[in-house]
């Protein structure tokens, strides 16, 4: 009795959270009539109208934009993959002079708010002429720079026995060979993790690429949508919704095909 | 000496992109922020020193002190409230239920899209004056409101927006309550402590360094939250800047106003204000948290 008065409020509990999602999803297919006038989740005139009209509603296609969100995205995956793994590896398993201070720089630069390095940084873009371009969204994934997947990876690495380094350093492996050869390839669940939320938070990363990006061919998906009710006036809330949807798709999807990974990946950030 | 720094330099090698980025992109940006903040730059001028100008100007600035203290009930508001709903249902949970993994997910989600600018519009639209919200309270016969244009409750808005991603602080302590080994608590079950002795003597003393790396994590988050009060007031942070938040009011004045100096000051308070909150944190923690049998870690 006790179990199913918890499953009824647990479920309950999550239909009400969730339900907010599913009538965004149901609100995208009426007509714009029918969306402020009930808070039922069955259209009463389904139709993929507004799909069609918000799609090239801004001017530009909604598929250049999110075609740039997927050009950021997927140049961030692969920086943050190379550059924190091999910085992951350094502070792991080589000894090396300034070890602990360095370890500790890393360790404080998690913690530090963004907008302490915005300004200058936002200058520094300026001088190189790289405003309203990729650049400063992709370069410092390149230069490992989101400390959180280093240290998630040098937790990762300690796990890995060191005994296997051993033995390929008798084989005549070198840093450079252990590194490709026996902690890379035993790494893929974090270098996998790593990937996941890359390219969640790129794709939903607005602020960056408000400050950054202007013309409108190059804008991402964040940027655009923010944009969409002044493009098309504040009727058309059906058209914003079937782009809202299009936009969150990527990420649900990641989501269901990688749900353990993501949860347990989560839940690993706050064990160590 | 000349030895180990020669031994060093494969990993110096390794660490090379990492350290351009922390000279390049962290620790030089950051100096020369400091240096801004006590300048008047404008981006297209050369930086002119002011002193402490910007910092005492900060602290007249009554949009600033608005800002400062919509960010302060944001946060203390917020983010008890995420903690105490994360550790509730995860909990209820924990109890060995069936479909554990499918709840767990599905409470999972609003924390994955919260932070989208589509969530933010659908938002906008529910609390709205036409909005969803209204639509259901009026089945009930309640008279509805404004909830975004009024600046009594713009900012509750924002704070339930918040709360809603509860899921992810909840997925760490479900991590953190499999950890607590079963056999404590039916020792103190056969020593006769009931459900809510248990809970509040075996299980959240056991938990707290679970407990404290959330609040650290969402204080420090909370304190920079910004994509939500700027989609949903039309980058104003209006009505009446109810919802200015911190770094709303930073973006306006550094890329409306092009006063960088002035928000290069805001960013060092920012900092300021974290690292006390954080230190405040572990000071406060050691009372506390318990971290078994070794004593106090840290």
């Amino acid at each position: 009795m006790k179990r199913v008065l918890a499953h009824a409020g647990l479920t309950a509990g999550a239909l009400i959270m969730l339900y907010p999602l599913l009538w965004m999803i149901s609100a995208s297919l009426r007509p714009n009539t029918e969306i402020f006038q009930r808070p039922g989740l069955i259209p009463e005139h389904p139709t993929l109208g507004n799909y069609a009209l918000g799609w090239s509603s801004t001017g530009t296609s909604f598929g250049i934009y999110l075609m740039n969100s997927l050009i950021i995205c997927t140049a961030v995956v692969i920086g943050n993959v190379l550059t924190c793994s091999l910085t992951a590896y350094a502070f792991a398993r080589l000894t090396f002079v300034g070890r602990k201070t360095l370890f500790g720089l890393m360790l404080a630069t998690i913690m530090l708010p963004a907008h302490v390095t915005l300004i200058a940084q936002y200058s520094i873009f300026r001088n190189l002429n790289w405003i309203d371009t990729f650049w400063p969204m992709i370069v410092p994934s390149f230069l490992a720079t989101d400390a959180f997947f280093v240290f998630l990876m040098v937790q990762f690495i300690r796990s890995i026995p060191v005994e296997l380094d051993d033995a390929a350093r008798i084989d005549g492996c070198g840093a450079w060979g252990i590194y490709r050869r026996i902690i890379l390839p035993l790494l893929t669940p974090a270098l996998v993790t790593t990937a996941i939320f890359s390219f969640i938070w790129t794709w939903n990363n607005f602020f960056g690429q408000l400050i950054y990006l202007s013309t409108r061919t190059r804008l991402t998906v964040p940027v655009a949508l923010r944009g969409f009710l002044d493009a098309t006036g504040s009727s058309e809330w059906g058209a914003l919704f079937a782009m809202s949807v299009v936009t969150l798709v990527p990420v649900v999807v990641v989501f269901v095909i990688f749900q353990r990974r993501i949860l347990a990946g989560m839940a690993h950030s706050g064990l160590k | 000496m000349i030895a180990n720094l020669r031994r060093s330099v494969p990993a110096y090698l390794f660490l090379l992109p990492w350290f351009i980025g922390l000279v390049g992109l962290t620790i030089g940006p950051m100096l020369l922020s400091l240096y801004y903040s006590f300048t008047d730059y404008a981006l297209l001028n050369t930086p002119e020193w002011t002193g402490l100008q910007n910092y005492t100007n900060l602290f007249q600035d009554p949009r600033y002190l608005q800002s400062l203290e919509v960010t302060f009930v944001y946060v203390a508001v917020s983010v008890p409230l995420e903690m105490a709903f994360a550790l509730a249902v995860a909990v209820l949970l924990n109890r060995g239920l069936k479909g554990l993994a499918v709840y767990r997910a599905l409470y999972y989600v609003p924390s994955l899209l919260g932070g989208s600018v589509a969530i933010a519009l659908l938002w906008q639209q529910i609390f709205g004056t036409d909005g969803l919200l209204n639509d259901v309270l009026g089945i009930f016969g309640i008279e509805g409101r404004g909830w975004i244009s009024e600046p009594g409750t713009a900012l509750w808005t924002l704070i339930v927006l918040r709360v809603w991603q509860f899921g992810a602080p909840m997925v760490i302590f479900l991590a953190g309550l499999r950890q607590i080994p079963d056999e404590v608590l039916e020792a103190a079950e056969v020593d006769g402590a009931g459900r809510w002795q248990r809970f509040w003597r075996v299980t959240l003393p056991l938990l707290s360094p679970v407990v404290f790396f959330n609040l650290v994590l969402q204080i420090i988050g909370a304190f920079q939250a910004f994509t939500p009060a700027f989609v949903i007031s039309g980058g104003k942070g209006g009505p009446s800047d109810s919802t200015l938040f911190y770094t709303l009011y930073l973006y306006q004045q550094a890329f409306g106003n092009f006063r960088m100096g002035y928000a290069a000051a805001m960013a060092w308070v920012l900092l300021l204000i974290i690292a006390v909150f954080t230190g405040l944190n572990f000071v406060l923690g050691r009372t506390w948290v318990f971290y078994g049998d070794e004593g106090v870690r840290r």
